[in-house]
């Protein structure tokens, strides 16, 4: 019986692995590496959960500055703070970093870290893929953002509509930037959604039928799927746009005889199963949240699920309803405004599940129960001015406008950043070993709902009276100085809230230091204030392409420290800080590297609760003395086999970059082909390394080679199969045009 | 008072066996193996990355073209030799399956060259199709048309080529110590991949090359 000691110590499961040297594979397996670089290859899904929250949260204070910034410029009437070109860009790149880079990592995040700790599983299906998706996103992310720094960044908005977006607009590289980014992202995602859905349809405890799911893997379920067939549409949009831009493809060149039309279906097709993929994992959060501190079992816990697939399933057929302006018919108008309404039936389903579950509950208001409960009221709001644009005649006269802004703030942030960051509240016990101060975390609350409704409430008034978004600037004497004065207020105050929630974390993770005693040695604040000083350097020198660049690896310097500072070596909370009711509260706080000790077995929907309570004759509950309990977590371990850390993921991550730096520059010279080349070279180097390579150390006693090497051989390929194709489905495009390049060239003068 | 808790571990005991072994089947998986499941998943996605060329490629032919297309000079003999050359390829895939799972790992190795060749045959054949149209002045940029038909075939031949690149690695992985029936699954999977990627091209060839375009202005 092999025995792996639970390493409880936060951040340690990886290091203390003795090396064989006799296993095959093309690089050495890293080994007893110090704790920063461990980040760099650990295959464990509670790391790779945190890696993703970090990065999310990170990109979420850069999206946030973004936005700023466009408030500071929008604050008065021909503001100075940008010009018409640098707003484009920072609007473009405010979007596309909020919705690919914030919220649906932030959500990978929850995802990652709980799906296998909430269905009892020990890691999820594929640890070594679930690493690459995130290396893949944060590869995908530092190229579309060195795009600030090698010429400017895309202007194009994150719908990056046609023909806007064709060369002869946007002849700048930043546009390429974005589509390579986005296609390594998607990448990222593909893989991230197989490996959950597996995880959850194949490896959930003895006894957890589909039903007996906690709703938040349900949605981890759903938006999973939503995702797997939402990505491959965003990706030939993105395919016949670099075709078009880089081999001189007519797609969407009305020149041509292209639509540009034709992108808005394919954009909005993937765009509005996208709206369901961010939102539905926060419900998940909150439907965990408002049982606990309502201390009452989920109502309709069948029809919350049931609704969000139907959401799920809905939400493939609402998408032109982004295009009513667009001249698409009265039929196709009817149709979907008509689909667009009905969609707002399972959502009611479930905002009236939810206020009845809080309905006669013994309600707690700390702070994730706030959140959860300003989710309830934000996203109706939301949620009903988005009927209104169901209504064809209405929606005209708001399209572009700043009603449509507030509109789908009120959704993304109002609704999915509230329950996210709620979510960052309950669990952070569980993830890091101690629970956010309570004082500090209210107070940032009422900041970020004050700042929140200060910005988006106005721009409704300013919609409805005609303030087109997207503009830069605005002549006085309209009318909307007042409310745009107090939108820019609300998003500074906004601004403070997110930098206080940093300061909620340094003091909470202070004082339980202090309270157990644990001293820190490793300066992290002096590393990270370092890490900043090239910028500064640079900024002050005013060479501001190489500042952006040191920020950029400052940022991913903080990011390390993050990952590794956030917890500390031997601090831990109480298992169940909160009265749970999942699995998750069954183990220690932060959770051994093996999850748990013994595999559970479950018998009902919320099980931990059920473990906990009984009810007596009368149906009254009955906290069960801890001797009556069965405690399913004594005796020895069996049949631990944890797979092990590997450098692979991260390699064949960062080769994807090179191939899409590559071509990035093919548009415009051939040296561009020879980096691409050499990526494509890379990834199958990496992939071949990865194949050789065990999954799990034949090491006897840490685990075996059963299921070791080819295991993942095939998957492995189709992981990169997407990418491969990509590429060389761009050389073969640089074939097809190869010989036709000069002929055409006299065809567009 | 109950003893809920009690109860249950009796009833579940019998379950508590194995977790994640593929072949037991119970309420808690779906029986299908973790990587089968990846696989189908995987092709599922992958359906709607050609649907979306299929519709754009269908959106595009409809409408009135400046210059040659396609169409006009399409080898459909040829085309359908090679076609048949590519389903046969699916039958040597299942012959090699069938080999690995008797345990006969140097048959399969047989029948996964032929597969590989096959498809290399069917590669070759549409770079020279696309070399030859070319050569007849309908390239990438000639009009919409020819960019939705060099994307669109060009995808698939894409998949062809990592396809023969997953095969060929199954045959330098088999002779690997410990290759044997219990590494079957990975074969199949490889020719889960494989049979998609036929299969897409019977409905690409009837589409694409065999069904009468539409009037202009439809």
């Amino acid at each position: 019986m092999s025995i792996i000691t639970a390493n409880r110590s936060y951040g340690a499961a990886d290091e203390s692995r003795p090396l064989n040297p006799s296993i095959p594979g093309a690089i050495r397996r890293p080994w007893r590496i110090n704790s920063f670089l461990s980040w760099v290859t650990t295959v464990d899904h509670k790391k790779i959960g945190i890696m993703y929250g970090v990065t999310a949260f990170m990109w979420f204070l850069i999206g946030g500055a973004e936005a700023l910034l466009i408030r500071a410029q929008l604050a008065r009437p021909n503001g100075q703070v940008l010009n018409a070109n640098l707003y484009n860009q920072i609007f473009t790149m405010h979007g596309t970093t909020m919705v690919f880079m914030v919220v649906m990592p932030l959500s990978s995040a929850f995802f990652n870290y709980f799906t296998p700790l909430m269905v009892g599983a020990r890691d999820v299906a594929f640890p070594r893929l679930n690493a690459l998706s995130y290396w893949a996103f944060l590869a995908g992310g530092l190229l579309l953002y060195s795009s600030v720094f090698l010429g400017g960044a895309p202007s194009g908005g994150w719908f990056m509509y046609a023909p806007n977006s064709s060369v002869t607009y946007n002849p700048g590289n930043g546009i390429d930037f974005w589509i390579w980014g986005l296609l390594i992202m998607g990448v990222a995602s593909t893989i991230g959604s197989l490996n959950l859905i597996v995880t959850i349809l194949n490896m959930r405890a003895p006894g957890m039928t589909l039903f007996k799911m906690p709703v938040f893997i349900w949605m981890t379920l759903v938006t999973s799927l939503l995702t797997l067939f939402a990505v491959p549409v965003i990706t030939v949009a993105f395919v016949l746009l670099m075709f078009d831009r880089t081999f001189g493809s007519h797609f969407f060149d009305p020149a041509f005889g292209g639509d540009p039309v034709l992108w808005q279906h394919l954009f909005w097709l993937f765009g509005h199963p996208e709206v369901y993929i961010l939102v539905l994992p926060a419900m998940g959060i909150i439907s965990e949240i408002l049982p606990v501190f309502a201390r009452k079992p989920l109502f309709g816990y069948k029809f919350i699920v049931l609704s969000g697939a139907a959401i799920g399933f809905l939400g493939w057929g609402v998408w032109a309803h982004h295009m009513f302006a667009t001249g698409i018919g009265p039929l196709s108008v009817s149709a979907f405004s008509i689909t667009t309404m009905t969609i707002a039936v399972p959502t009611g389903v479930k905002i009236f599940n939810w206020l009845a579950t809080l309905w006669q509950g013994s309600i707690r208001l700390r702070v994730p129960m706030l959140y959860a409960i300003s989710f309830i009221a934000m996203f109706t709001i939301g949620g009903l001015s988005g009927v209104t644009h169901s209504v064809a005649a209405d929606d005209r006269q708001q399209t572009d406008t700043y009603y449509v802004v507030a509109h789908f703030h009120y959704v993304v942030f109002g609704g999915i950043m509230f329950g996210l960051v709620g979510g960052l509240y309950y669990w952070w016990p569980k993830i890091f070993g101690y629970v956010l101060n309570e004082k500090l975390g209210k107070i940032q609350f009422c900041l970020w709902f004050l700042g929140f409704n200060l910005t988006f409430a106005p721009m409704h008034l300013l919609g409805l009276q005609g303030m087109p978004r997207r503009y830069y600037t605005y002549p006085e004497g309209m009318g909307w100085e007042f409310w745009n004065s107090v939108a820019t207020t609300g998003a500074f105050t906004l601004g403070t809230a997110a930098l206080m929630f940093g300061y909620v974390v340094f003091r909470s993770r202070r004082q339980a230091l202090a309270k157990a005693n644990i001293v820190v040695n490793f300066p992290y604040f002096k590393v990270a204030l370092l890490a900043l000083l090239p910028t500064l350097v640079f900024a002050g020198l005013q060479l501001w392409h190489v500042a952006a660049f040191t920020f950029m690896v400052a940022g991913v310097i903080w990011l390390f420290l993050l990952f590794e500072g956030l917890g500390a070596p031997g601090l831990t909370a109480d298992d169940d800080p909160w009265d749970g009711r999942t699995l998750e509260w069954t183990i220690s706080s932060p959770p051994p590297a093996e999850n748990f000790t013994h595999t559970p077995t479950v018998s009902h929907l919320d099980e931990f609760w059920h473990r906990k309570y009984a009810e007596d004759e009368e149906g009254r509950l009955v906290l069960l003395p801890e001797s009556e309990r069965v405690d399913y977590n004594v005796g020895p371990a069996e049949h631990i086999h944890l797979p092990s850390p590997s450098l692979n993921p991260f390699l064949l991550a960062f080769s994807m970059p090179v191939l899409g730096l590559g071509m990035v520059y093919a548009r415009t010279t051939n040296v561009g082909f020879a980096v691409a080349g050499v990526g494509v070279l890379l990834i199958l180097a990496s992939i071949y390394s990865w194949i050789l390579e065990p999954a799990v150390d034949p090491t006897p006693g840490l685990g075996d080679t059963e299921g070791g090497m080819a295991e993942e051989l095939v998957l492995a390929h189709a992981a990169a199969a997407t990418q491969s194709a990509l590429s060389t489905g761009a050389s073969a495009g640089a074939l097809t045009t190869g010989s036709g390049d000069n002929d055409q060239s006299g065809d567009q003068q | 008072m109950t003893q809920v808790a009690h109860d249950t571990q009796v009833t579940h005991d019998d379950h508590a066996v194995d977790d994640h072994g593929p072949h037991v089947v119970h309420e808690t998986t779906t029986g299908i193996s973790n990587v089968k499941l990846a696989m189908w998943g995987f092709l599922a996605s992958d359906c709607l990355l050609f649907g979306g060329l299929i519709t754009v490629y269908f959106l595009y032919r409809a409408k009135p073209q400046v210059g040659i297309v396609p169409k006009d000079i399409y080898d459909i003999p040829f085309t359908s030799i090679t076609s048949f050359i590519l389903l046969m390829s699916s039958l040597t895939m299942v012959l090699a399956l069938s080999a690995i799972n008797r345990g006969e790992v140097r048959n399969m190795r047989i029948w996964l060259i032929a597969t590989s060749l096959l498809g290399s045959v069917f590669v070759g054949a549409q770079i020279y199709e696309f070399t030859s149209f070319i050569r007849e002045g309908v390239t990438l940029k000639s009009n919409f048309a020819s960019s939705a038909f060099f994307v669109l075939t060009g995808f698939h031949g894409v998949h062809v080529f990592v396809g023969i690149v997953i095969l060929l690695s199954v045959v330098v992985m088999s002779k690997r110590p410990g290759f044997g029936v219990a590494k079957a699954e990975n074969v199949e999977v490889a020719g889960l991949y494989w049979h998609f990627v036929d299969v897409v091209w019977i409905l690409l060839f009837v589409l694409v090359y065999l069904l009468p375009a539409p009037s202009a202005g439809l």
